[in-house]
Formats: C-alpha cells, sequence, structure tokens
C-alpha cells in the first residue's frame, strides 16, 4: 500500500490552500486526489470576477483565482493526481481511489484532509410539483455548460432561489443571449450577497420576486412555462395569487449542500446545523488526524476565506503528525469549551475549542438566522463578554465573522462554553 | 435475421404480397418487451413499436418495483392466474437476464381491530390463490421484523414470496434479449391506425406502413383504442394516476419489507418499500384522470403520499426525498387483465388493462400471449433461442482484485463519471453501445443508474453529454433528455444576439 503523510481529498480552492499551507509548513510527503481532469474544481467554471480582494487585494476571475493556487502548488512540487475518484476513507486514514491511469488503489495516511466541496440541491429535493420535461438545471449545471462547453442550455429563463449562482448565472445567460425574466426567492430575503443582487439583477433589470416560489411546471418533454406564487410567512402558497411565465429554462439556485458521504465512511460526526463535519478550533473532525476545510465543512459565499480557513487546516494537519510523531510535544491538559450558536445565530464553525492547541487569537465564522438592523454581536465565555460589535445589517446570505482573543478567554475560565449570539437593539 | 424467420416470412403470404411481419407487437412496456422475448423463441419476424425513443417509457416506467405474492387478486381471474406464476417465474428469469431481485417479503399491515376482519379474508383469498408462506404476524413478532411500523399496526400479513425489482432493468433486459434473439425494434413510430385486412392487419404509423399476420396490443393506456379499431366488443381503459416519491440511501433501511395498508377500492394503496438500488420508494396514490398523458405530480399527491405512507410506517424520512414523479396505471373497467383475441378479431391479441400487478405478471403473461400468438400462427419452434442476456458489468460491486484487473484491462472502468452512485464511464458507454443502447440522458439513466442519485445528475450530465457526442456522433443540439422535443442544448452562447461571434455564421 502507498503511504503519504497527508492526503488531500480534493482540488479545489480548498484542497490547493490545505496542501499549500501544509508544503509551507514544512511537510513535503502530500499527494492531493482531484476527481476532475484538472485542478481548480468549481472556480473553473467562475469566468466572473470578484474573486481575490481579501487574499490578494486585487480583483480576479474564479479561473484566475485558481491559476494563483495551482501555480503555487507546482512550485512548491506537491504532487496531484487528477481524473481520481476517491471511493472510501476509513477511520483508520486509508483511502481507496480509482483512476483510469492509476487503476484501483489505497493509500495509508497519517492525515486526511477532506475538501470535497459541496453539491446543489436539485428539483427533486424541493418536491416540486408538475411535469419532469428536458430545461431545468441547478444553475451550476448551466454555469459548466455554458462557460465551460460554451453551449446554451435555453433561451427564454425563470429562475428559482436568489443564491448566488443563481444570480451570477441571470447575468452570464443575459449576456450570452438568453432572456432572464424573473428571479424568484422563497424567502422575503435574498440568499445571495448584497453586490451580487445589485450587479446581476438591478444593472440588467431583470425582477427580484422575494416569498415567490414556483409551484407547477408546464411541458412534457421541453419546459413550456412554470407557475409562479407567492407565499405566505411559512413558505405556503397563497391560492389566487399564481402567475403565469412561460420559458423554456428553469434554472435552480436552491442551496448547496456539502458533500460529506466520504466523511461519513471515515465515521466522521456531521453537524446538523451545517451538514458538514463537526470541527475544532484545528479543523479536526471527531475523527483523528482527519481535518475538513472549504464548502465540505459549511457553505462560503467568498472564495478568499475558503483558502484562509484551508490554510489553517493544512497547518494544524502539520502540527498533528509532528505531534504524534514525537517531533512536538503532546499537548498539556486544558480545558475543551463548547462553542455554542446562541440567540439569533444558526451555526458556528468550528463548535469546539480546545485551549490547548488555541493559537493567540480565534476566528469564529457564524451566519445568522434572520436579516438583523443595528444590532450587536456578542462572544461570551460563561458570565463574561469577550466581544461585543455593532453591525449596521447582519443576513442570512452572508458569513459573518469574530475573533477572540487567547489571553481574554483565559481570563473567562472556568467556563464550558463559548457563545456567539445577535443582540437587538 | 436468422434462417428460420425467413421461412415463417416466405409463408406470410397475402394478397399476392409478403406480409412483413409475423407479428407487431405495439408498445415497449415491460409487457410488450416480455411478449417480444418469449415470441423469440420461435421462428417469425417480429417488430415491436414504440412511440417513445426507448424502451419502459410509459406505465411501466413509473412503477412500484414490487414482485407481488399475489394474495389480494380476486381469485379465479386473470390477475391472480398471472401474478402467482410470475412471481414463481421471476427468480430465473432474473438470472436468466442477469438483473437484481430480492424476495423480501411483504407486510399488509392492519391498523385497527375494526380491520381485522379484512386482515383474515385476505389471508384466506391468499390461500385460495395458492400463495405460499402467508401467515398473520402479530405486533410483538411484527416490530421485531421492522421497528419501524406505525403505532397503531396490531398485526400484518406476512408474505415472504413477496420481492423487489427494478423495472427499468426488467424491461431493458428482456428488450435486448428479444432483439438479441432476432426481434426487431422500432422506435419514435407512433401507431396511427390499425385495419383488419382479410387475413391480417395494416398498422399506419408515423414512420409508414406496416403488414403483420398478428397483433399484440401491449399499449398501456392506449391500449382500448387499438383493440376498439379492431374489435366491436368494446374495452374502456382509465389512466389511474398514481404519485410516488424517493428516498435517498441513507433512508433505505428504514423498511426491509415492502409494507402496504389493507387493500382499498383502488388497489393496493401507498406503499412503503426498498428498492433492489437500496432507496427507499413511498407511493403511489390512486387518482382516476381523463388525461392519457398526465404524467405531472401534483402537491395535494405528493402531500397525500406523505399523509398515507404514516399510516403503516413511522417517521418515513421524507426530508430525504431525491425525487417525485408520477405514472398512469391502465385500468380497465372490467377491473381484469384482458389477454388473447376479442371473439372478433381472429390475430389480434390484446395484452389490455395491464395495471398492478402488471410488473410480477409479465413474465407469465408474455409466455401466455406468445404460446396462443404461435399456435395461431402455427410458427416452429427456435432452436436458437438463447434465454441469457449478460448485464452491465459494474465494477462498484466487484471484489477489490476483479476490480482493479478490469480497470487494468479497461481502463474506462476506472474513470468515474457519476459520483452519487459511482458509476464509471465504462458502464455507459456499454450502455451506449449494447443493443437497443442508450441515446439520451434517459435511456443512460435507465441502464445504468448514472444521473439517478442525489443530485440528480447536476454533476454528469455535462459529461454524459459529451460522451454521447463523442460516441454517438450526435451534436450538441441533438442531445435530449428523452428524445422528441426534450432538447438540452439550443446552440453556441450569443448565437441568440445580433452581432454576436457565432450569429451570421449559418448565412
Amino acid at each position: 500500500m502507498r503511504r503519504h503523510a497527508i492526503v488531500i481529498i480534493g482540488g479545489g480552492p480548498a484542497g490547493l490552500a490545505a496542501a499549500a499551507s501544509a508544503a509551507e509548513h514544512g511537510e513535503k510527503d502530500l499527494l492531493i486526489l482531484e476527481r476532475d481532469r484538472e485542478l481548480g474544481g468549481i472556480l473553473n467554471q467562475c469566468i466572473h470576477n470578484g474573486f481575490g480582494l481579501h487574499t490578494f487585494q486585487e480583483e480576479l476571475t474564479g479561473s484566475e483565482y485558481a491559476a494563483r493556487y495551482i501555480e503555487k502548488v507546482r512550485q512548491l512540487g506537491i504532487p496531484c493526481l487528477t481524473d481520481t475518484m476517491v471511493l472510501d476513507i476509513s477511520p483508520e486514514k486509508v483511502v481507496t481511489a480509482v483512476s483510469p491511469s492509476e487503476g484501483l488503489f489505497q493509500i495509508q495516511a497519517e492525515a486526511v484532509i477532506l475538501a470535497m466541496g459541496c453539491r446543489e440541491r436539485p428539483r427533486g429535493a424541493l418536491n416540486l410539483p408538475g411535469y419532469r420535461p428536458a430545461g431545468i438545471f441547478t444553475a451550476g449545471t448551466a454555469q459548466r455548460l455554458v462557460n465551460v462547453e460554451g453551449r446554451m442550455p435555453g433561451r427564454e429563463v425563470v429562475i428559482l432561489g436568489s443564491g448566488d449562482i443563481g444570480l451570477i448565472m441571470a447575468r452570464r445567460m443575459t449576456l450570452e443571449g438568453a432572456n432572464v425574466k424573473v428571479v424568484a426567492e422563497l424567502m422575503p430575503y435574498s440568499g445571495g450577497l448584497k453586490r451580487n443582487i445589485v450587479q446581476c439583477l438591478e444593472d440588467y433589470g431583470i425582477p427580484l420576486k422575494l416569498s415567490h416560489t414556483v409551484v407547477d411546471i408546464h411541458g412534457k418533454e421541453r419546459l413550456t412555462g412554470v407557475t409562479l406564487a407567492r407565499v405566505d410567512g411559512s413558505g405556503r402558497p397563497i391560492p389566487g395569487t399564481e402567475e403565469e411565465y412561460s420559458c423554456d429554462t428553469l434554472l435552480l439556485s436552491v442551496g448547496l449542500i456539502p458533500e460529506n458521504e466520504l466523511s461519513k465512511s471515515a465515521g466522521v460526526a456531521l453537524s446538523p446545523l451545517t451538514s458538514g463535519p463537526v470541527v475544532d478550533e484545528s479543523f479536526q473532525t471527531s475523527t483523528e488526524g482527519i481535518f475538513a476545510c472549504g464548502n465540505v465543512l459549511h457553505v462560503h459565499d467568498l472564495v478568499d476565506f475558503v483558502s484562509e480557513e484551508a490554510a489553517g487546516a493544512g497547518r494544524h494537519a502539520v502540527e498533528y503528525i509532528r505531534r504524534k510523531r514525537g517531533e512536538n510535544p503532546p499537548c498539556p491538559d486544558r480545558p475543551v469549551l463548547e462553542i455554542v450558536p446562541g440567540e439569533g445565530v444558526r451555526y458556528t464553525v468550528p463548535s469546539v475549542l480546545h485551549m490547548a492547541q488555541m493559537d493567540d487569537s480565534l476566528k469564529i465564522r457564524f451566519r445568522v438566522r434572520n436579516v438583523y438592523k443595528n444590532c450587536y454581536v456578542t462572544v461570551s465565555a460563561g458570565e463574561r463578554q469577550l466581544l461585543r460589535r455593532k453591525k449596521q445589517i447582519l443576513a442570512p446570505g452572508e458569513m459573518e465573522e469574530a475573533v477572540i482573543r487567547r489571553e481574554m478567554l483565559d481570563e473567562a475560565l472556568p467556563a464550558e462554553s463559548v457563545t456567539v449570539r445577535i443582540e437587538e437593539v | 435475421m436468422q434462417a428460420g424467420a425467413q421461412h415463417a416470412l416466405g409463408k406470410s403470404e397475402n394478397n399476392g404480397g409478403f406480409f412483413m411481419y409475423d407479428v407487431i407487437i405495439l408498445g415497449a412496456g415491460v409487457s410488450g418487451c416480455a411478449v417480444a422475448r418469449e415470441l423469440s423463441r420461435y421462428q417469425g419476424r417480429f417488430c415491436v413499436l414504440e412511440r417513445e425513443e426507448d424502451v419502459c417509457c410509459g406505465t411501466s416506467k413509473a412503477n412500484s418495483g414490487i414482485v407481488h405474492a399475489g394474495f389480494d387478486a380476486e381469485p379465479g381471474s386473470m390477475k391472480a392466474k398471472m401474478n402467482l406464476e410470475g412471481n414463481r417465474k421471476m427468480k430465473e428469469l432474473s438470472e436468466e437476464l442477469d438483473i437484481p431481485f430480492q424476495q423480501n417479503g411483504s407486510l399488509i399491515v392492519c391498523t385497527g381491530e375494526e380491520q381485522r376482519e379484512n386482515l383474515e379474508a385476505l389471508l384466506e383469498r391468499g390461500q385460495k390463490n395458492g400463495v405460499e408462506g402467508l401467515q398473520i404476524l402479530e405486533r410483538e413478532e411484527l416490530l421485531k421484523m421492522e421497528p419501524n411500523l406505525s403505532d397503531q399496526a396490531i398485526a400484518a400479513l406476512y408474505a415472504p414470496t413477496g420481492g423487489i425489482v427494478c423495472p427499468f432493468e426488467l424491461t431493458i433486459a428482456l428488450a435486448e434479449n428479444a432483439c438479441r434473439n432476432g426481434v426487431e425494434f422500432r422506435f419514435r413510430t407512433e401507431v396511427q391506425s390499425i385495419e383488419k385486412l382479410e387475413r391480417g392487419f395494416r398498422v399506419t404509423t408515423s414512420q409508414g406502413i406496416f403488414e403483420t399476420r398478428a397483433v399484440v396490443n401491449a399499449a398501456g393506456v392506449y391500449a382500448d383504442v387499438f383493440h376498439n379499431m379492431v374489435s366491436e366488443k368494446k374495452i374502456h381503459i382509465t389512466p389511474r394516476k398514481g404519485e410516488y416519491q424517493l428516498l435517498d440511501k441513507t433512508a433505505g433501511n428504514h423498511v426491509h419489507c415492502t409494507v402496504f395498508a389493507l387493500p382499498g377500492k383502488y388497489g393496493k394503496g401507498v406503499l412503503v418499500t426498498p428498492t433492489v438500488h437500496g432507496n427507499l420508494l413511498v407511493g403511489p396514490t390512486a387518482l382516476d384522470i381523463e388525461d392519457k398523458e398526465g404524467t405531472n405530480t401534483t402537491r395535494e399527491g405528493l402531500d397525500t403520499v406523505a399523509a398515507k405512507s404514516a399510516e403503516t410506517v413511522k417517521n418515513v424520512p421524507l426530508r430525504r426525498v431525491i425525487t417525485s414523479f408520477a405514472g398512469l396505471r391502465a385500468h380497465e373497467d372490467g377491473d381484469d387483465f384482458i389477454l388473447g383475441e376479442p371473439a372478433d378479431a381472429a390475430g389480434f391479441f390484446d395484452c389490455a388493462g395491464i395495471e398492478s400487478p402488471g410488473l410480477t405478471s409479465a413474465p407469465a403473461i408474455g409466455r401466455y400471449l406468445a404460446e396462443q400468438a404461435a399456435k395461431y400462427l402455427k410458427l416452429p419452434e427456435n432452436s436458437a433461442f438463447c434465454p441469457e442476456r449478460t448485464g452491465i458489468r459494474r465494477p462498484s460491486e466487484l471484489e477489490f482484485e476483479q476490480r482493479k484487473e478490469l480497470i487494468r484491462k479497461e481502463p474506462a472502468y476506472g474513470r468515474i463519471i457519476c459520483r452519487c452512485e459511482g458509476i464509471s464511464e465504462g458502464e455507459i458507454l456499454d450502455a451506449i453501445h449494447r443493443p437497443l443502447g442508450a441515446r439520451s440522458l434517459d435511456g443512460i439513466k435507465r441502464r445504468t443508474r448514472a444521473g439517478m442519485g442525489r443530485c440528480q445528475a447536476g454533476f454528469c450530465s455535462p459529461k454524459v453529454m459529451e460522451l454521447l457526442v463523442r460516441e454517438c456522433g450526435m451534436e450538441w443540439e441533438q442531445l435530449s433528455k428523452s428524445g422528441g422535443d426534450s432538447w438540452l442544448i439550443c446552440g453556441k452562447n450569443k448565437d441568440g444576439i445580433d452581432g454576436g461571434e457565432n450569429s451570421g455564421q449559418e448565412g
């Protein structure tokens, strides 16, 4: 069986950044496994700009952003196998993979970094009633067809869901010659970034209908139209508000789901809040030596944050191996705290904090449950407040972060948990 | 075309000309394909006419996939007879055709003391039909078998001979085997009229006129239309819509048996069953409609599936639904299968009113009608008939070393195209290049399961499209979901824009 210190599952932005960081922290025995023919993951089909403002202080397209990391990985001499699908990861960190050139093979890893990304929620999962004609695509599938294959999946388009990919595709389809009639969003607010609503819909005069959904799908062979209706506060269609839209294409941008089938095979505990692994401050999952980062952990809005998070996972995986080999001293005995989403907060990453492994500070990423205006984000440990920050607006579509300092947390001990909450004024 | 078939053709003289076929079969659903395969045990020229682009596109497609034990058909009815016989043939057939079949057993759940009488009656009826191993189990014993049965379940009829099969694979395998044994298939061929000749029939279709000595009418919800063209003894088929929800494989172990409610006026009711591929299937509803094309799902229907399933099984994880669909059963007014010749149309063999337990009965119906037609036409046996068909090789089902060896020899089995179901390029190439090979996304999906998993083809469909373009020499614009007008790509980027980079190239 092959052996490698760290096997990175996925060669998208998370896997590339994790691998580069591990190499930069001194581990040379790495292997990236990527199922597609090229490295870069979903960024390769993201030909729009807006990437890299945080990481590179300049505006890049998705593919340019990917290219920078691919170049870095090449320069660091990190081996990659593309066209390679991982079939199984055991809790003992035996990775089983297959490719046409390498065949079926297994690798014993000292540490594994999960960076498989996410998938789009399809029509079936929404249980949308109606016929099942051709012409219903997830926004990402349409994006691949248009941006990679150069082929148009339709001309008259309705988009359900205002996630970022849906918004980006509203603009792309328009630029490529299609007529985007409307974007319907079930929630009373958009799930996408504000800048995308402005740049992709408003700039092109595409209406956004909040609190609307598709209630019927017409056309037996190819889509001929959809029926939209307004929904009430609990998302149920209101009879009498139906409107017919004739279209040949329905794009769905109704949510992303971290793709954790392999994590399950490795015995990794998943969070019902994020659908991703439960991780600690080191991005280590419940299975020792298995780390997670990027969209497989929780769905991000910006790739810059994926890269930052993945770099952390790479560094921590190296530290883990060193401790395991006896090259680094074992962790001292220090408290373990839970990080809990309090009022108004849907989830936090991480959700476990080993004080012994905490750096000088810890960045907690979280999403809020609702739209909040002029409120405070607070972080507390036991009775003690660690942070209180005023925010003009918070929305579920925008990932937030709060940084806590170890020295402040030390003073708050003993405490069992750290809580992030939203305080409305 | 084998020599035997030529011989029979030579005898098919008509008005100085020649019949093109000895038997034309209308419809490439499970019944039509079963008849075709059984007919190919004889020498003759047989052709299946199908209006869709592939086999298994109508009633057989949206089906529960249950191999019924046979306890609830009226004793003495064709349904009872064919069900029992079909059930008994299924194991051998599944081995011959290399398709999955599991005898997982059926449970018919009684949820109130007032229903106990009906349960007893069902047991008695089943015994009268000759169903083996039936017994009534009480709650305590039941819960050991199926811990997720509803809290109202007090007892159940257990039928160990009940099973499950994949309706696509069964139909496709029957068709491939029939094709291998010389049966011709014509797709996208819609039958417009059938005319009785002095001897034989003239079948007018969207693709031309065919003359034949005999017809087997296996046209599903349209079987009444064709029957009524040749017989004065009219029949009437009502499309009975059934809606289903298919759940993720992570829900596949929620029950192990097929769990039914006690049958009612509209058939067997909503069932909860694992599928042979490990998903959980819930449905169908039963609603009589007018529209023979009404395969749309409805909010009410999908809600009914959820509500009804809860009567027999608790905590069905409906949130893990990956798709929903609706099918139409061909319910005939007489409430039984109509098999054989009407009194006034010799040589026209009905295979009509095939609703549940039609899938189970298909092997028996096929045999029964093929024998009748062969006897009518005095067809000699086909000694070259080969009953075996080899399915698509599934690397994921092989042991590690075997799989490794396969990929070493054929690297395409090492490239995964559908990540949810773990389907390789090799399997897709096989589906395209085998007899009656796939030409659409649905064709590939039903043969390989690529696109049938939890992402519902989001990731694999562009790759499958690429393979179809490469292997079949199709243009992107010719790609379809399921043939006909179900196109997927309308052109290149910017084609629709004046002055766009691709505009004006045509002119």
